[in-house]
């Protein structure tokens, strides 16, 4: 069997060099996203619209390569995930995955893309660990992840003086990640973690846990959930008082479209961090033009703009290869290569696949302060790439310590 | 202030009077789901997504139409509700005298394509709707921040609930449709058109979760999701209760609510199954939930 | 309310064209699955078979003994956690690890049937789910489940110390042996004179009672099989896909698998097997479509419902004038 497959492997490699010469490389990107759920308009379509631009700015033809895409839906289920990878890379010729929003299909994808050698670039999923103890050499970490996030809006919280916390946490493990992380940032500067309470997935009403927030008399009430329960906490904190009584949101983990769901009304003057915003500068509005071509009247999310910015590294790592056939290859070559995009400028890829870039620490504006669509965020603070994300000496990544 | 458990007595009144605040909203759909059960044998799972419709409809008609709240609250039942009728002249008419199975099969089917057209067109996240001026702001109780329109759902839901009961338990209107229940040929032979009551009461039923949901408007977010997140609970709630039984349902989505809030407080990570403990030991002990009539 | 779920139409039973009809669809059906892997993707088959014996387990209980429980994910997916953990943190080769899982699952269909069977209709699938339920949140807050992350990178091992499982075709050959014969298992068992008592128990419950049959037994042992190969069912997932996860205890997957039996016929043999095909194969390659999927589903449980209530197996023996 053994000696078959090596064979194969041979002859389909002395194939593949003889046809380079005629045929253009073949390349084919799967996006794996949530297209129906509660991620979906943070990434979905939205980050299919991305990559699209990504191979169109990348420019196939000139560069001798001929690039495929294809797009599927994980559910946010991680077999589900798991199985798609599996026939995309068996059966489809997938060579890289992108995307993949949500922690537990992210772990359980980059399992797969290790095994199968290929190549995935994670930007929708927050989880730290794939750059810790879950690191690998076929995978990079892209747009943010929670220590980033915890570290941002933690630290610069309890900077501005918001020394006392409590947490509403979801109750699963990117949840309990999150507070754990934040918890630290905000003990390291000095804050106090009051309290907190775990709240269970799928719960619509937050006004009991709310209360138990506004009992607690933390100044700071941090939101370690996402997308839909963030949505609420905010929504109903407002109602009751929350805000007017004198406390703050810190939202851990939100993102543009969330706060455009919310409305600003409800969402204002909430401290946040992200990596990307569409109004940063001409770059970033031009590009976000162009993305509402297919996307019209929406704005991008910092996990949008990720895959486009994946999706283009990636295809100049395999130009310089020209060949995607070797995963951990493309991966050494994309780490090699210095990154340079309109979104997030300047950086470069460590050896643990974290992608470094800077920080931005935002404000929701008022309604009276937005002055068009799209005007939500205030710029606070920027966080330099150097110390935006977790260094690598407390990693505890394998290939890390593999290397010294 | 005297502590229960460690937990100030204050902080429990809150969290009891917020169960009650959730327990409006179980009760009202949890109204509909019996009434529909009750009349047609019919285990509608469409309706959690008719909740959603409802929410939907509110503010559909604020963003098209500039229609206010209180004009969603009179309209937006009876355009959900009629959207219902349709749905039960075309496919449940025809199951109505299968296995229960069969109606729980279709209307789940029913529900995950309105579901699935509504992600389509507005996404996943959700839209946001404010509640009316009128109740805005909110009471300061001493223990807790009572906003407004929290107050203003308890005291509708228990008078909508109220009517229900009365008009099905104590009218000539009601007891024909039980008697339609019961023995449809026995009515029809009196001359009333039980097809056509049969039809009207779904609507109605529908209409009710419609109602709901515009009243869950300014407090969730208006999203595809929220009529499936739900449903199980509800339709929990009215196997406790006994199913097709109004006054049970009433009870116990009421109870519920404060149970539910309670363990909110004292193990917040089981709030989501707690019901199900209930339900178990309830069937356990009660084969019939706790104000069914006997099989 | 009707106390069982009988299936649509008495079929015409000891004809004979019964055992001919059976064998050879049996044979097609095994025929189709050996050259099935050089065709289509095996792991995408592997799946496909193991809801399809999932399907089967379930329809023991639903078809033949007229029980619909609306909790079996309980046993298909804590079956996957105890095979995965033993195949992961234990080191249990993988016979002794599916081994592990499926036992398990029996003694929790024991527990759970106990409980159970005293209630029929509805009740009796509202106690399943309420269960199944709690079961859930043990497996939400069990530390060794993983959470939501559930047990990822699950070793396949190797079989009896022979066969590297990590080849699809090897780990195919297992599943499809595994499948088998739990399919002919469950068929022994409803054409054996305990399977007639069941069957007359879906029919007449009081009548069985007075010809002296202690229905309450054949109830719990009918639940405690079915539990038992959606047992086995679930662990073999857990080491084709090496991961177990929340997905598979949770309520919709008691759903989905009520939606395979009934797509396929409820009460005929072959029909969970195609109805598993059917929903496994549209779960897989209409995910492209990502919204549709969901209105596509639905669209089909409605047709399904209001034309043809037999299920695509259950109407096609009516047109055949066979039992399937």
């Amino acid at each position: 069997m053994r000696v078959a497959a090596s064979l194969a492997f041979a002859l389909a490699a002395i194939f593949a060099n003889a046809a380079q010469a005629q045929n253009p490389i073949p390349v084919k990107i799967g996006v794996l996203t949530d297209m129906s759920s509660l991620y979906a308009d943070d990434t979905g379509p939205g980050s299919v619209a991305a990559a699209k631009l990504a191979i169109q700015d990348f420019n196939p033809a000139a560069h001798g390569m001929k690039v495929d895409l294809v797009v599927a839906d994980h559910q946010n289920k991680p077999d589900v995930g798991a199985s798609i990878a599996r026939q995309w890379f068996d059966v489809d010729h997938v060579d890289m995955i992108v995307d993949v929003p949500n922690s537990a299909v992210a772990l359980a994808v980059s399992d797969v893309t290790r095994q199968k050698n290929k190549v995935f670039l994670v930007s929708g999923a927050a989880i730290s660990d794939l750059t810790g103890p879950k690191c690998s050499p076929n995978t990079i970490h892209w747009t943010y992840d929670t220590w980033m996030l915890a570290n941002g809006t933690g630290k610069s919280v309890v900077k501005t003086g918001g020394k006392t916390w409590f947490f509403i946490t979801a109750d699963y493990a990117f949840g309990h990640a999150l507070q754990r992380d934040t918890s630290a940032v905000v003990e390291a500067n000095g804050g106090k973690v009051l309290g907190s309470v775990n709240v269970p997935l799928n719960n619509q009403d937050f006004s009991s846990f709310l209360l138990q927030a506004q009992q607690s008399k933390a100044q700071i009430i941090g939101l370690a959930n996402a997308g839909g329960d963030t949505i609420n906490s905010i929504k109903q904190g407002a109602e009751f008082g929350i805000t007017a009584g004198g406390q703050h949101f810190a939202g851990l983990l939100v993102f543009l479209p969330d706060v455009e769901a919310l409305g600003l009304k409800a969402a204002q003057g909430l401290v946040l961090t992200e990596t990307f915003y569409w109004d940063m500068n001409d770059a970033t509005r031009a590009w976000t033009k162009r993305w509402q071509v297919s996307r019209p009247g929406k704005f991008p999310s910092m996990n949008q703009a990720g895959v486009y910015s994946a999706t283009l590294h990636y295809l100049k790592a395999v130009a310089a290869l020209k060949s995607a056939a070797d995963g951990k290859a493309v991966v050494a070559e994309m780490k090699k290569l210095p990154t340079n995009d309109p979104l997030f400028g300047k950086g470069m890829i460590r050896a643990d696949g974290r992608k470094i870039h800077p920080a931005y620490l935002f404000q929701v504006k008022s309604p009276a302060e937005s002055k068009y669509p799209g005007d939500d965020y205030i710029l606070k603070a920027t966080i330099p790439a150097d110390e935006a994300f977790r260094p690598m000496s407390q990693d505890n990544c394998p290939l890390v310590n593999a290397a010294k | 202030m005297f502590e229960i458990f460690g937990v100030p007595s204050q902080a429990l009144f809150g969290q009891l009077l917020i169960g009650l605040i959730n327990g409006s909203f179980y009760a009202l759909l949890s109204l509909g789901l019996a009434v529909i059960f009750g009349m047609l044998n019919v285990i509608n799972f469409t309706h959690g997504a008719q909740y959603m419709m409802g929410a939907f409809a509110a503010y559909l008609l604020l963003q098209y139409l500039g229609l206010n709240y209180w004009v969603a609250l009179v309209v937006v039942p009876l355009l959900v509700g009629a959207s219902g009728m349709l749905v039960e002249r075309l496919f449940l008419q025809y199951v109505r005298q299968l296995d229960h199975l069969y109606g729980l099969i279709l209307t789940f089917g029913l529900a995950l394509v309105i579901e699935g057209l509504f992600r389509n067109y507005f996404g996943s996240s959700g839209e946001p709707y404010q509640p009316p001026d009128l109740l805005q702001g909110g009471q300061n109780l001493g223990f807790m921040f009572l906003p407004n329109y929290r107050a203003w759902v308890i005291v509708f839901s228990l008078v909508v609930c109220f009517v229900t009961w009365f008009v099905i338990e104590r009218t000539r209107l009601g007891s024909y449709l039980r008697a339609a229940t019961e023995n449809p040929a026995l009515v029809r032979a009196f001359g009333i058109n039980v097809p056509r009551m049969v039809t009207l009461t779904y609507g109605f039923g529908v209409g009710l979760a419609a109602l709901a949901g515009v009243m869950a408007a300014p407090i969730y977010n208006v999203s595809p999701q929220m009529g499936s997140d739900v449903i199980i609970v509800v339709f929990a709630v009215v196997v406790i209760g006994g199913m097709g039984s109004i006054l049970g349902a009433i009870i116990t989505g009421f109870a519920l609510g404060i149970i539910e809030g309670l363990t909110k407080v004292f193990f917040p990570e089981a709030s989501s199954t707690v019901i199900f403990v209930i339900m178990a030991i309830v069937l356990l002990i009660r084969p019939t939930g706790l104000f069914g009539r006997t099989a | 309310m009707a106390a069982s779920v009988a299936p649509p139409a008495p079929q015409a039973r000891v004809d004979r064209a019964h055992g001919a009809g059976t064998a050879i669809a049996f044979c097609i059906m095994v025929a189709l699955l050996a050259v099935a892997p050089f065709v289509v993707y095996p792991v995408f088959l592997m799946q496909a078979l193991c809801f399809a014996l999932f399907a089967c387990a379930f329809n023991l209980l639903v078809g033949y003994a007229g029980l619909l429980s609306f909790g079996h994910a309980l046993f298909f997916g804590w079956a996957s956690y105890l095979c995965a953990h033993a195949a992961k943190r234990w080191g249990f080769p993988p016979e002794a690890a599916v081994l592990f899982g499926t036992a398990s699952a029996g003694v929790l269909g024991a527990a759970a049937g106990f409980l159970a069977i005293r209630r029929q209709g509805i009740y009796f699938a509202m106690i399943t789910l309420a269960l199944a339920q709690m079961m859930y949140f043990v497996a939400l807050r069990a530390p060794f489940t993983g959470g939501e992350d559930g047990i990822q990178d699950v070793p396949r091992g190797r079989l009896f110390g022979l066969f590297d499982l990590s080849h699809e075709m090897t780990m195919y050959v297992f599943v499809l042996v595994m499948v088998i014969a739990g399919f002919l298992f469950i068929y022994r068992v409803i054409n054996s004179p305990f399977g007639e008592v069941l069957k007359a128990i879906r029919e007449n419950e009081p009548r069985a009672i007075s010809l002296g049959y202690r229905t309450e037994r054949y109830k719990l042992v009918a639940f405690v099989l079915s539990a038992t190969f959606a047992g086995l069912a679930g662990a073999l997932k857990a080491l084709v896909f090496q991961l177990a996860s929340l997905t598979d205890v949770y309520w919709t997957m008691s759903g989905e698998v009520v939606l395979m039996t009934l797509v396929g016929g409820l009460g005929t043999i072959f029909g969970p097997v195609v109805g598993a095909f059917l929903i496994v194969a549209m779960e897989t390659y209409l995910a492209q479509l990502g919204q549709w999927v969901l209105v596509i589903q639905g669209a089909i449980f409605v047709v399904c419902v209001l034309v043809f209530r037999r299920g695509i197996v259950g109407e096609l023996a009516r047109a055949l004038r066979v039992s399937l």
